[in-house]
């Protein structure tokens, strides 16, 4: 019951944290290095425990980030609901890949996001963005086996706590 | 293994109750979307849940403004002596050229009342911080830490000690969002300090430079040209800088002169700005003057009259080239038959 709810919580919270870590800025020049944590958070979570993440929950997720972007409310909402989509759809598979074939599935997720932001801003009426814009997906690719690895480790010892 | 290969997660066959749920979703999204691009529905949205919004961006702040706290307290004493010294010559030298210019100002104020004009040098202004929050890659906005409680309205026109910075795009109770002048969706209408040629500056997709795209080619315009706000559009007030202009070329159609212009606000480092109250001029054309000049049946033809009133909103500059010297032609004789 107790370790029940302490992993909901360590669920919302890491979500939140992707929310928080997506509006705390970098230092000027390393701004386009800035990974799309929410993302990578939620994928992590796809992997992991598929049944807890949803189409459901991860647009509400992209509600909640485009309420605190500001920029367009339903972008993320529709970028994260096809990355999940996609996700989950190959969960299984996912799962057994070796890290660096799963780092590089996240990759081509990662750039099929960044494909999909581009079309909404270009329909926007926004002009095409400069090259930079293509290095995050990058980032968050390299950062992915660091990301799933520490998730995984504190997953771990919560539970080992817990019980 | 086997616990999670249930019905829900299956390894190849794919679900078709997915599949229709993320088409909901989507087509949720692209009515959300649609919604507030046209409606801009999301920032009443967004003033109802800045209760929640709010506090986020103050703590999301907080790592930035420590930041700047650590590089304060473990900076050494040799560059805060240097950087203290700078500051008060800067300082001086500020109080030296606005001494000078209190006499300026006021001898000015005084022929503009001899003039009649009620416009005014003194600047009414809110001090504002900016909040280390990052809205969005690409965005060029920055969030104040002012916003409904202070008075703040949309339109505001922000500025640093060096120049404009943008204008104030969403007002939340007590934060702001405002859009950098370097945005692409930006414009600024501008006048080039050394001959008056007036013209628009836009923000580029690059980020950190401005563009000016239409400058007639017969216009002369150099690198190291002062650019200031020129007050038509009655957003921005006139006579404020906003760059210089670093490299002029010729559009690959070669109708116009494309300039790059750099920024003169500090764009990326300044902490404290100013908000601008109640200065732009009204909105649109100033109403036409009385009739002076000789009377109307002295005058060629009927179209005459409305050309001086086209040039209002300066969305496209090309004209500009010709229709100035033509109401600079039009309008002197007229004042000339007047008495």
């Amino acid at each position: 019951m107790n370790k029940l709810r302490v992993r909901q919580l360590w669920f919302a919270a890491t979500l939140l944290l992707s929310l928080f870590l997506m509006l705390i800025p970098l230092p000027g020049p390393l701004t386009p290095f800035k990974p799309y944590w929410p993302a990578l958070i939620l994928l992590y979570w796809c992997l992991q425990s598929g049944d807890r993440v949803t189409l459901g929950l991860a647009f509400c997720l992209g509600v909640g980030a485009d309420l605190f972007d500001g920029v367009l409310l339903g972008e993320q909402a529709l970028r994260l609901t096809a990355m999940v989509f996609i996700a989950l759809r190959f969960r299984s598979r996912l799962r057994f890949f070796p890290m660096w074939q799963q780092s590089l599935a996240v990759l081509a997720l990662l750039l099929n996001d960044r494909v999909l932001l581009l079309l909404i801003r270009i329909f926007g009426g926004d002009p095409l963005p400069p090259p930079e814009y293509w290095i995050s997906p990058l980032v968050g690719a390299a950062l992915w086996p660091f990301v799933f690895l520490i998730l995984d480790d504190l997953r771990a010892r919560l539970r080992i706590h817990d019980t | 293994m086997a616990l999670n290969r249930d019905e829900q997660s299956p390894l190849f066959a794919p679900g078709v109750a997915g599949t229709l749920r993320l088409i909901v979703y989507l087509v949720l999204a692209c009515v959300l979307m649609v919604l507030d691009h046209r409606g801009g529905w999301l920032s009443n949205v967004r003033y109802g849940l800045s209760i929640v919004v709010e506090p986020i961006y103050r703590i999301a702040g907080l790592p930035s403004q420590g930041f700047q706290a650590a590089t304060v307290a473990f900076a050494d004493r040799q560059r805060l002596t240097e950087a203290n010294q700078r500051l008060r010559e800067d300082l001086l030298l500020a109080n030296a050229k606005l001494n000078r210019m209190a006499s300026v100002a006021e001898q000015n104020q005084r022929l503009k009342e001899l003039l009649d004009t009620q416009h005014s040098l003194s600047l009414n202004v809110q001090l504002a911080r900016l909040i280390g929050v990052d809205v969005g890659a690409f965005r060029h906005r920055i969030v104040l830490n002012v916003g409904a409680r202070d008075k703040v309205q949309a339109g505001q026109v922000v500025i640093d000690a060096r120049g404009v910075m943008g204008q104030v795009v969403e007002v939340m109770p007590t934060t702001s969002v405002a859009m950098l002048i370097t945005d692409p969706n930006h414009a600024i209408p501008v006048t080039v300090e050394r001959t008056g040629l007036r013209t628009v500056a836009y923000g580029s997709r690059g980020g950190d430079m401005l563009v000016l795209p239409n400058i007639p080619v017969s216009a002369d315009v150099q690198a190291g040209d002062k650019l200031v706000t020129s007050g038509l559009g009655g957003r921005f007030p006139p006579g404020f800088p906003v760059g210089e202009v670093r490299d002029v070329a010729q559009t690959p159609s070669g109708t116009f002169l494309s300039a790059q212009a750099k920024p003169a606000a500090d764009l990326d480092r300044s902490e404290d700005v100013l908000l601008l109250h109640d200065l732009a001029e009204q909105d649109g054309p100033p109403p036409l003057a009385p009739n002076a000049g000789p009377p109307a049946g002295l005058a060629p033809d009927p179209n005459a009259p409305t050309v001086p009133v086209a040039p209002t909103l300066p969305k496209v500059t090309s004209p500009t080239a010709t229709p100035v010297p033509a109401r600079a032609t039009s309008s002197t004789p007229a004042a000339g038959t007047k008495p």
